[in-house]
């Protein structure tokens, strides 16, 4: 694709008769293969960048402590959820009735819904107390000290209506890390406050595996 | 009629300017471009809402895969750490290593042999460690070896703020992960971080919101 010089034959001075006309080269160089260069090195960057980095998520556990009475929970408040096989989920609400008829089963997409209503149910359910003052005044301030800052509430006069919500998180052995990942992040995505990871009952080990004998 | 002349143009299309704007995207990549560290098992980590950034030094990072195995790490941007940390190490477990294979250790991300096979693993140079077959850090309901690792890597730290992550594949199944946790507890450490990648918190949800009113906060 080199361009055809047709400027340099016909105009300049006329030499004389034994004087050789000296061509005049052009400058312009063919860039075409340069460009090809330098998009093939441009897909290569793109396929090989990681755009985005990765990042962290933090979680907190408990002491194995045996004083048990220090984490006990209003059932009216607690919601369990179980993770079972193939990415299913079970859940059901206070304690676990004799006929397990509370007891649930539910998907990853269904259990947002699940803990939005339960939310909903605990903060109808509020009556106010002394605790509660303390929260609200906390949640008026906000904290900019802690990383990240959290900033004062504009509803801090709701800050404290979900304090009774426990939810107690219990995943099966065959449960995968995704799993457990995902719902941790339904935590934070319904802005739950007291969540617990800890190990199934066995009687909601057999529940679960009458349940997926069942299917 | 006359014939109107139509003078001849030259096909010829100047590239400059491509090239130029070609050459600013390319510059562009690469210095946006970081490489990832090789790793000796390709985790597929989950994904979180969790905007934390991930620690770049003084970092334990224990790492698990879909088939359970268990490798452990040190993040430190000083050499001297990594080599206090084996050596601290050498001693406790009373290993034998030499200098030159506690050198080797300080040049590998992550460990997943069991102490009895540290001695063969960092005989081999880091470059040929992928070919090496790592069975993973001995776990089990009791801590296993990894609550050595991790307890001799804490003391050689003292006094700095360490963050411990854990680093596992979406298909690694639960006990491995409560297996890693119970490690960590039994050293008295409770608070995690644990390495995802970011997605956006869903529309409408409640994190949503509170993210939406952090943004316009900032602006």
């Amino acid at each position: 694709m080199a361009s055809i010089d047709d400027s340099g034959g016909g105009g300049g001075h006329k030499k004389g008769p034994g004087v050789k006309k000296a061509k005049k080269l052009s400058t312009a160089v063919d860039m075409t293969p340069m460009v090809d260069l330098g998009f093939l090195l441009i897909t290569f960057f793109i396929f090989t960048t990681t755009m985005s980095s990765p990042t962290t998520m933090q979680l907190f556990m408990p002491k194995d402590t045996k004083d048990e009475d220090l984490n006990k929970a209003k059932e009216s408040g607690a919601l369990t959820i179980m993770l079972g096989k193939n990415n299913v989920v079970y859940v059901y609400r206070g304690q676990l009735l004799p006929d397990a008829s509370n007891f649930h089963t539910t998907t990853f997409k269904g259990i947002r819904d699940t803990i939005i209503q339960m939310k909903k149910d605990v903060i109808n359910a509020h009556v106010h107390d002394a605790g509660c003052t303390k929260i609200q005044e906390e949640a008026k301030l906000g904290n900019p000290n802690v990383k990240p800052p959290i900033l004062p509430d504009p509803n801090w006069e709701k800050a404290c209506l979900d304090k009774d919500l426990v939810i107690v998180i219990k995943p099966d052995e065959d449960a995968t890390y995704k799993n457990t990942i995902d719902i941790l992040d339904e935590m934070a995505i319904s802005a739950i406050k007291r969540y617990a990871m800890v190990d199934l009952f066995p009687a909601e080990k057999e529940l679960i595996k009458k349940t997926e004998g069942g299917n | 009629m006359p014939s109107v002349k139509i003078p001849k143009k030259s096909t010829f299309v100047d590239m400059t300017p491509f090239v130029d704007v070609a050459f600013l995207i390319l510059t562009f990549f690469i210095m946006a471009t970081k490489f990832k560290p090789e790793e000796v098992v390709e985790i597929k980590t989950p994904n979180s809402v969790s905007t934390r950034e991930l620690p770049e030094s003084d970092a334990i990072q224990v790492t698990f895969d879909s088939t359970g195995r268990v490798f452990f790490g040190v993040l430190s941007q000083k050499d001297s750490e990594k080599y206090d940390v084996i050596k601290h190490i050498n001693e406790t477990r009373s290993l034998n290593l030499t200098e030159a294979e506690m050198r080797n250790f300080v040049r590998t991300p992550s460990i997943g042999v069991p102490f009895s096979g540290l001695k063969q693993l960092l005989a081999v140079p880091q470059e040929d460690q992928k070919n090496f077959k790592q069975p993973g850090i001995p776990l089990d309901t009791l801590g296993g070896e990894l609550l050595y690792w991790i307890r001799d890597a804490v003391g050689t730290f003292t006094g700095k703020k360490l963050q411990y992550l854990i680093k596992g594949d979406n298909n690694a199944k639960y006990p491995a992960f409560k297996q890693v946790l119970i490690a960590f507890k039994k050293n008295e450490i409770f608070k995690f971080q644990m390495i995802t990648m970011l997605e956006d918190a869903p529309a409408g949800s409640e994190l949503g919101i509170l993210r939406n009113r952090e943004k316009a906060a900032s602006q």
